[in-house]
């Protein structure tokens, strides 16, 4: 018996170890190293960045951060070569990067990077921080919809039709009823109602799910764009000036210098987010539900053996993280923007799903991700009025190259949801 | 695995053009005021798809008969009724006549009919033939070159996202792929002056170069590290956005010298692609590269030894690299060629279509509406040929519809959407107008990509 157990033991072993062992990290990371030298030494900047941490309103003032641009710059690739460094030996000894080495390693390459171009000029922290978490909110709501679709098996490429949809009849209705709420509550549903479509397609006719969502954000765009050159173009009050969410201070939070102004004075809808975060990963991974869920994605054929509906179960799932999308698009009407624009969401829920694959099909990760790319994609605008050396498409690029050598190499071996993009058939 | 039935798919594929012009009666007497054109792609498909059982597998003869003539002409009649919806939601005169629909019913049916007559006819003068200009033989034959001249790009594109499809690769990457050859030609094309000829081939190469290398990019990430091709060609659309923004910003680059604008100098005389038939058409060379590339694609998938690995990875990828087949390469392979096809629609953009100069919008959605044509058309070269004239014919005429009725362009996205959407749910279809099927455990086919993901390493 014990002659039995063992054997696989081993093999199993062998062949983490094998695909554990990868090189991807550490050769990414010498990669920024370099790039981080280049930039920082080889074309250092003199003079001194300083980062305000305060608005004027702030009850608490902090003295603003001054760093010496050439020094930090020094400092960063040392830390960094250490990190990749670091890296290599633990590849060599067969463990995997750790997640928090990655973290800290980007965070330390983002402040070099910011400190190098912003040389000589002042950074409003607050109000870039801010900014990212603007940007960054619809690209959560969309992932964390894109996390809950793949993990269930199908393959959400309409993220972008879901938030697109959610923008237009969330403007419509806050304008037509003067309720923002109501609005969110249309924004969701018109999301959920991209997700029929996509989930009917996929799961009762079942056509190839990534043509199903490519033609759905053609369909969505084609919809949204003559029902406003019909409708609000010529009426905008009446159809197209919805009520914003108010900002609202959670007393004492929004007093913490730095923090309070960005997370705690903010609207409904990223409230709203703070809570669906740890809830989606929590149900995900702790609830029944999530068990169900996942192992729909994972294993249909088993899922069905012991008696799980999977039809419905993905059925259902892929209406909810539509609705999820959905509510993320009222963001760009309802609080970010004001009103709806022709094709407003502009690619975000690509990068939406980008941050999907990038989080490796977790809430938790993939909220970092499309954190991360609402950090560089804010980040642009912030150096464009401090002026950088660097030209500000370079800086838009930033995100989408990051994405790629993501996918190329740090998570390339990255394996999602077993079943995702399979129909099942009985 | 022999392609017998191919050629003749293609010969009828090409014979239905000639037929179709004068429609199926039978398929679309009393339903709708179908223009057209839109019998014409339906003729399309019915040669393309009428072709005899192919010997290869079962399975591809089910999808041939599940996939049958009366399936597309019912989505594009679908997606025009569909259209005629939109259009009747938002007409003012329907509007009005529905205000006092209980005393004088007949005027919201006739508000109605005049909404939706009004713009198909529209559609039909932009497209096919203007008869509101009999006098004018130059005018009324312009709508029919301008729907070819639309459709020379789509086409273009579309057989580049097509050939990825039968490998089993999903080529989002259209915009980028146009941008970057688009790029390079109009670098060329704008600002090297070279002897007539020899410019504009050098233009064209340089520029399908481009496209071909910012495809293959795509197909060596996937091979060397495994990374997922949708994701990848998704971040390179944006990278080549931003990549010829700037340059077409940046003088001694793209700018035209002494402007402000990001927009490129005019292109030289010796570069731009010679008009076919006289300067009061737009119909240009382009036309004709796109009916080569299409054999080319043709002969490479259905005669060459390089499409049949094509196909076979396509089909299966882990038989195809127990069959010795180097998937890696095949993969790299076919992003080249994708990327010169899609590469070729943006040479066609800036050489042909903007000679005045082009700006970073340039691609004009196509690369998204090649996936439409290409799924329409099935991803067989002459299915994606007619697939092209179709969408062409539909966005020729949506100009005429804005202009004439005062409809969006934008319906014309909605229409594309909806045809590919019932075309490729051939059991919705079946079940609205309430057909028999065919066989039960009929699937529209095509090689999915979730087959490849294991098949990365």
């Amino acid at each position: 018996m014990s002659a039995v157990t063992t054997t696989p033991a081993p093999s199993t072993a062998e062949s983490t170890s094998v695909t554990v062992r990868s090189w991807k990290a550490p050769i990414a990371f010498a990669i920024f190293t370099v790039i981080g030298a280049a930039l920082f030494l080889g074309l250092g900047r003199g003079g001194d960045t300083t980062y305000r941490l305060s608005d004027g309103r702030d009850a608490i003032q902090l003295p603003a951060l001054i760093l010496p641009s050439y020094a930090t710059g020094i400092v960063a690739v040392i830390l960094m070569a250490a990190a990749a460094v670091g890296a290599f030996l633990l590849v060599r000894a067969a463990r995997k990067v750790p997640l928090w080495l990655t973290t800290v390693f980007a965070l330390v390459f983002l402040l070099g990077f910011l400190t190098w171009a912003a040389a000589g000029a002042t950074v409003p922290l607050v109000g870039l921080l801010a900014g990212a978490l603007t940007v960054s909110t619809p690209l959560i709501f969309g992932a964390l919809g894109g996390v809950i679709s793949e993990r269930v098996g199908v393959v959400n490429i309409a993220i972008e039709a879901q938030l697109l949809a959610g923008a237009f009849v969330a403007a419509m209705i806050g304008t037509l009823t003067g309720q923002p709420m109501l609005g969110l509550l249309g924004a969701m549903i018109a999301g959920a109602l991209v997700s029929v479509i996509l989930a009917s397609f996929a799961i009762k006719y079942l056509v190839d799910q990534v043509i199903v969502g490519v033609v759905l954000n053609v369909l969505v765009i084609g919809l949204t764009s003559f029902f406003y050159s019909t409708y609000m173009v010529d009426n905008p009050e009446l159809f197209n000036s919805p009520d914003k969410f108010e900002r609202v201070a959670i007393p004492l939070l929004s007093d913490i210098p730095v923090l309070g102004p960005i997370l705690f004075n903010q609207t409904l809808i990223v409230y709203i987010m703070f809570v669906l975060v740890p809830t989606v990963w929590f149900a995900l991974f702790k609830t029944r539900w999530g068990l169900r869920l996942r192992s729909v994605g994972e294993h249909p054929k088993a899922a069905d053996t012991v008696g799980i509906n999977v039809k419905a179960t993905r059925f259902w799932n892929v209406l909810l993280a539509g609705a999820i999308a959905g509510g993320g698009g009222a963001f760009f009407t309802l609080a970010a923007v004001g009103s709806f624009a022709k094709e407003m969401t502009n690619g975000a829920g690509f990068i939406a799903l980008a941050a999907v694959i990038f989080g490796r099909w977790d809430p938790i990760r993939a909220t970092l991700a499309a954190l991360l790319f609402g950090f560089a994609t804010n980040l642009q605008s912030t150096l464009s009025i401090v002026g950088s050396p660097v030209p500000s498409e370079f800086m838009l690029m930033l995100p989408y190259i990051v994405t790629i050598f993501a996918v190329a190499g740090l998570v390339g071996m990255s394996r999602p949801p077993a079943a995702s993009g399979k129909p099942y058939i009985k | 695995m022999s392609n017998t039935n191919d050629p003749k798919d293609a010969a009828l594929g090409g014979a239905a053009a000639s037929p179709s012009a004068k429609g199926h009666p039978a398929d679309t007497a009393g339903a709708e005021p179908l223009t057209p054109e839109t019998t014409d792609a339906a003729g399309a498909q019915h040669g393309a798809s009428d072709v005899p059982p192919p010997p290869r597998s079962t399975q591809i003869l089910k999808e041939i008969f599940g996939g049958s003539a009366a399936i597309s002409v019912l989505a594009v009649l679908l997606a025009l009724i569909f259209g005629g919806l939109l259009i009747v939601m938002t007409d003012e005169g329907v509007q009005e006549a529905a205000g006092y629909f209980f005393s004088r019913p007949a005027d919201t049916l006739r508000a109605i009919a005049d909404a939706v007559g009004g713009a198909y006819a529209a559609l039909f003068r932009g497209s096919i033939f203007n008869y509101l200009r009999p006098d004018d033989l130059v005018a009324a034959f312009r709508p029919i070159t301008e729907t070819l001249a639309n459709a020379t790009p789509l086409i273009a594109a579309g057989l580049g996202v097509a050939l990825a499809f039968r490998v089993g690769l999903f080529n989002i990457g259209g915009r980028g792929q146009m941008l970057i050859a688009a790029a390079a030609a109009g670098y060329v094309g704008a600002y090297i002056p070279m002897p007539p000829v020899i410019h504009l081939i050098v233009a064209l190469v340089v520029g399908i170069i481009g496209g071909a290398l910012w495809g293959g990019l795509v197909g060596l990430l996937k091979a060397r590290t495994g990374a997922h091709e949708v994701i990848v060609t998704i971040m390179l659309n944006y990278v080549a956005f931003y990549l010829v923004s700037y340059l077409l910003r940046t003088e001694g680059a793209l700018q035209a010298p002494g402007q402000n604008n990001p927009k490129s100098g005019p292109m030289l005389e010796t570069a731009v692609f010679p008009d076919l038939l006289g300067p009061q058409y737009n119909l240009n060379l382009g036309f004709i590269l796109v009916v080569l590339a299409t054999i080319y694609v043709w002969y490479l998938l259905n005669r060459s030894a390089m499409g049949f690995q094509f196909r076979a990875v396509g089909e299966n990828p882990h038989a195809a690299r127990v069959a010795g087949i180097n998937v890696g390469s095949v993969y790299v392979k076919v992003m080249l060629i994708a990327g010169a096809l899609v590469g070729l629609a943006g040479v066609y953009q800036v050489l042909g279509n903007f000679t005045g100069g082009f700006a970073a919008g340039l691609d004009a959605g196509i690369g998204f509406d090649a996936i439409t044509v290409a799924l329409l058309g099935r991803s067989k070269p002459w299915g994606v040929f007619f697939a092209g004239i179709l969408f062409g014919a539909l966005k020729a005429g949506s100009y005429t519809m804005q202009a004439a009725e005062g409809i969006p362009v934008d319906i014309v996205l909605v229409v594309q959407s909806f045809i590919v959407l019932f075309i490729a749910a051939p059991p919705l279809v079946r079940a609205i107008f309430r057909l028999p099927t065919p066989d039960s455990s009929f699937r529209w086919r095509v090689p999915s990509i979730s087959r490849t993901k294991e098949a990365a390493r």
